[in-house]
């Protein structure tokens, strides 16, 4: 094969300029602070002051005899033993484990939809999904219990009590939570699937790349702070969800929500209220970790944003 | 700066092309043959299949019948990946992910070139198109001229046999557009690499391509040098794509010859059967002079720097351009009365519009 050395002169370096980041004039402290006043508003009315209400009712007891409230740590440390740190437990492992599969399942159906290239059913299955990432509660909880319960249509039909399905496990759950998970990705997914452009398969295939390599060479890392967005969304929604396991399970299953509940309504014992305050003070800690995890892995996932 | 390219250019043909959109016929039997190491451009309007072309030689498209040779070889069959050609997007389509230094290492990367071996070759191509020291930035901190160029260099990053380039500098402002153009030219004569270039600027075409392929409809209508092709068009379609055309009514009076502006001309080319036609002219073969009783007036001048543009109405209402040498045109302003004369040289007629 003969070879063709060649001496090239550098071209003159380009010299327009580049876009940079943070170009633009920048708005005057004053007015950026009074535009994100209504934020401000509203953050700490409907998350500032319940947290301070549920740290306090975390951190104190009240005495109804004499009326008197003092500092305790005897709550939180309850909030962490035997049926409340079960409970705990469970919830974590029910959402994350939802959380992925609802990322997976959530992500493939998104990408067929954005692959189709059909509009009628990219409109469908968005309207859709709309409607059933927030169709929770009890109204999700009867559909499954009419359809996959103990008596559900389907669980007759297929036998499935004797396949060793129950709808009131933590198997079953899932089942439940993914029905709405999984829309609530799509919805979170399908716009940034429509922001991989075409020409970067073209052009990595032109490089000599396969299909799975231009997946985890650069369709994945691209979507990265999307799909690691969506976990923590996924995660959160699963986390905080209580109408549907209570409809579903009640106490049958040990849920930190379904704790709280019954801590407050004193439904096993009454003057629980310091630990179910508690117990929302793990969740916001739980939620906090989950948060710390992820922002260091989302700012080095999105490095080539900056 | 030595860069090493250890392929030569391979001869590319296309050969009775044909690919359907539904009713749609982009490509109605191409044939076509590209020279080794030749700058090729595919030159026409939107939707005359030029890049449906380029794209079947990437593998990135397929035809309905008919072959891509690549040195002899049809490659029709062959996956994407699999393809000796680099290509060079419209849209740049770096990916955004990656460095500049990674994006032009990516192809080395695929095929498993070690990590050292690639970086010091992406260093070299970067270096080659002019961004000795941007390696480490991403895409978006680039400027659309400096994402070409990396692109460019990422193309070639594989030695490639064959370099498609679709119309990469249709995104760029105009300075740029002229430094890419002389660079990539440079480069391709330095580096030998047989190129097909899709544009849809004439002027780009004309200046960088060493034969320039105009289609319309998905045919070839002629192939040919840019000098043969801007003075010696095979069709009526060439003749005013390329270019700028005058359109003036005339009239043929047998034996090849046809009357226009008060001249008789002889005709080349196919005769439409009608009498009545349009002649073919371009403004540097109108002549302008200044006349107190010339039938003619100018309406319009545009100065273009070593040549004025005029536009002159005829006494039968009829606009054409005249192109003169700006010290000619020096006393011709607007509502000049001239006397236009056009060159003796044969001349193309098409039918009447």
């Amino acid at each position: 094969m003969p070879t063709v050395a060649t001496t090239v002169s550098p071209p003159v370096p380009d010299t327009a300029p580049a876009v940079s980041g943070r170009a633009g004039a920048r708005p005057r402290r004053s007015s950026a602070t009074l535009a994100a006043l209504p934020l401000l508003v509203f953050v700490t009315v409907f998350f500032g002051l319940p947290m301070v209400a549920v740290g306090i009712g975390a951190v104190t007891v009240t005495d109804r005899a004499t009326d008197t409230t003092t500092l305790t740590a005897a709550n939180l440390s309850r909030s962490v033993q035997g049926a409340y740190l079960d409970a705990l437990t469970s919830s974590i492992k029910l959402s994350l484990i939802t959380a992925a599969l609802g990322v997976v399942l959530g992500t493939l159906l998104a990408q067929a939809v954005v692959a189709s290239r059909l509009p009628g059913l990219r409109n469908l299955v968005v309207t859709a999904s709309g409607v059933l990432a927030n169709f929770g509660g009890v109204p999700l909880a009867f559909a499954f219990i009419a359809t996959l319960g103990i008596s559900g249509v389907m669980t007759e039909l297929l036998h499935l009590t004797e396949a060793g399905w129950s709808l009131y496990t933590p198997a079953g759950l899932a089942v439940v939570y993914l029905y709405f998970l999984i829309p609530l990705m799509v919805l979170v997914i399908a716009p940034a699937l429509d922001g991989l452009r075409p020409q970067w398969r073209e052009a990595a295939a032109n490089c000599g790349a396969t299909g799975w390599q231009f997946w985890r060479l650069i369709g994945l890392p691209v979507l990265g702070p999307s799909l690691l967005g969506g976990f923590v969304l996924l995660f959160g929604t699963a986390f905080a969800a209580y109408a549907t396991a209570a409809a579903m399970v009640g106490s049958v299953l040990p849920l930190v929500t379904l704790q709280i509940a019954d801590a407050l309504s004193g439904n096993v014992l009454i003057g629980q209220e310091g630990v179910a305050s508690a117990l929302a003070l793990d969740m916001v800690i739980v939620a906090g970790l989950v948060m710390a995890i992820y922002l260091p892995l989302q700012r080095r996932s999105a490095r080539w944003l900056r | 700066m030595t860069i090493t390219q250890t392929k030569p250019g391979a001869g590319v043909e296309f050969r009775a092309l044909r690919r359907t959109f539904g009713s749609t016929v982009a490509l109605d039997g191409l044939d076509l043959t590209v020279a080794p190491g030749e700058l090729l451009a595919l030159l026409g309007p939107s939707g005359c299949g030029k890049t449906t072309a380029l794209r079947m030689v990437a593998g990135f498209d397929h035809p309905d019948s008919g072959q891509v040779l690549v040195d002899g070889v049809d490659i029709v069959g062959v996956p994407a990946n699999k393809r000796d050609a680099g290509m060079v997007f419209q849209s740049y389509s770096l990916f955004p992910n990656l460095s500049a230094r990674d994006n032009v290492a990516f192809g080395p990367r695929i095929r498993k070139v070690d990590a050292a071996t690639r970086r010091a070759r992406a260093d070299e191509l970067l270096a080659m198109v002019g961004l000795p020291t941007q390696g480490d930035r991403f895409p978006h901190q680039l400027s659309g001229g400096q994402q070409q160029r990396v692109a460019l260099a990422r193309a070639l990053a594989l030695q490639p046999r064959v370099l498609l380039l679709d119309e990469p500098l249709s995104a760029l402002d105009a300075q740029v557009r002229l430094t890419l153009r002389e660079e990539i030219s440079r480069l391709q004569k330095n580096l030998g690499i047989t190129t097909i270039f899709v544009t849809h600027d004439q002027e780009e075409a004309l200046s960088m391509a060493d034969r320039v392929a105009v289609l319309r409809d998905g045919r070839l209508e002629q192939c040919a040098t840019p000098i043969e092709l801007y003075h010696h068009p095979a069709t009526a379609f060439v003749a005013e794509f390329v270019g700028t055309m005058n359109r003036i009514p005339g009239r043929l009076t047998g034996s090849g010859r046809v009357e226009v502006a008060g001249q008789q001309m002889p005709v080349i080319g196919d005769v439409p059967t009608q009498t009545a036609v349009d002649v073919l002219i371009r403004p540097e073969d109108v002549r302008v002079s200044a006349d107190v009783d010339g039938p003619a007036r100018v309406v319009t001048v545009s100065f273009l720097g070593p040549t004025t543009r005029l536009f002159v109405e005829l006494p039968d209402g009829i606009g054409i351009k005249a192109d003169l040498a700006t010290r000619q045109a020096s006393g011709l302003g607007p509502g000049a009365a001239v006397r236009v004369e056009l060159a003796e040289h044969p001349v193309m007629v098409s039918a009447s519009r």
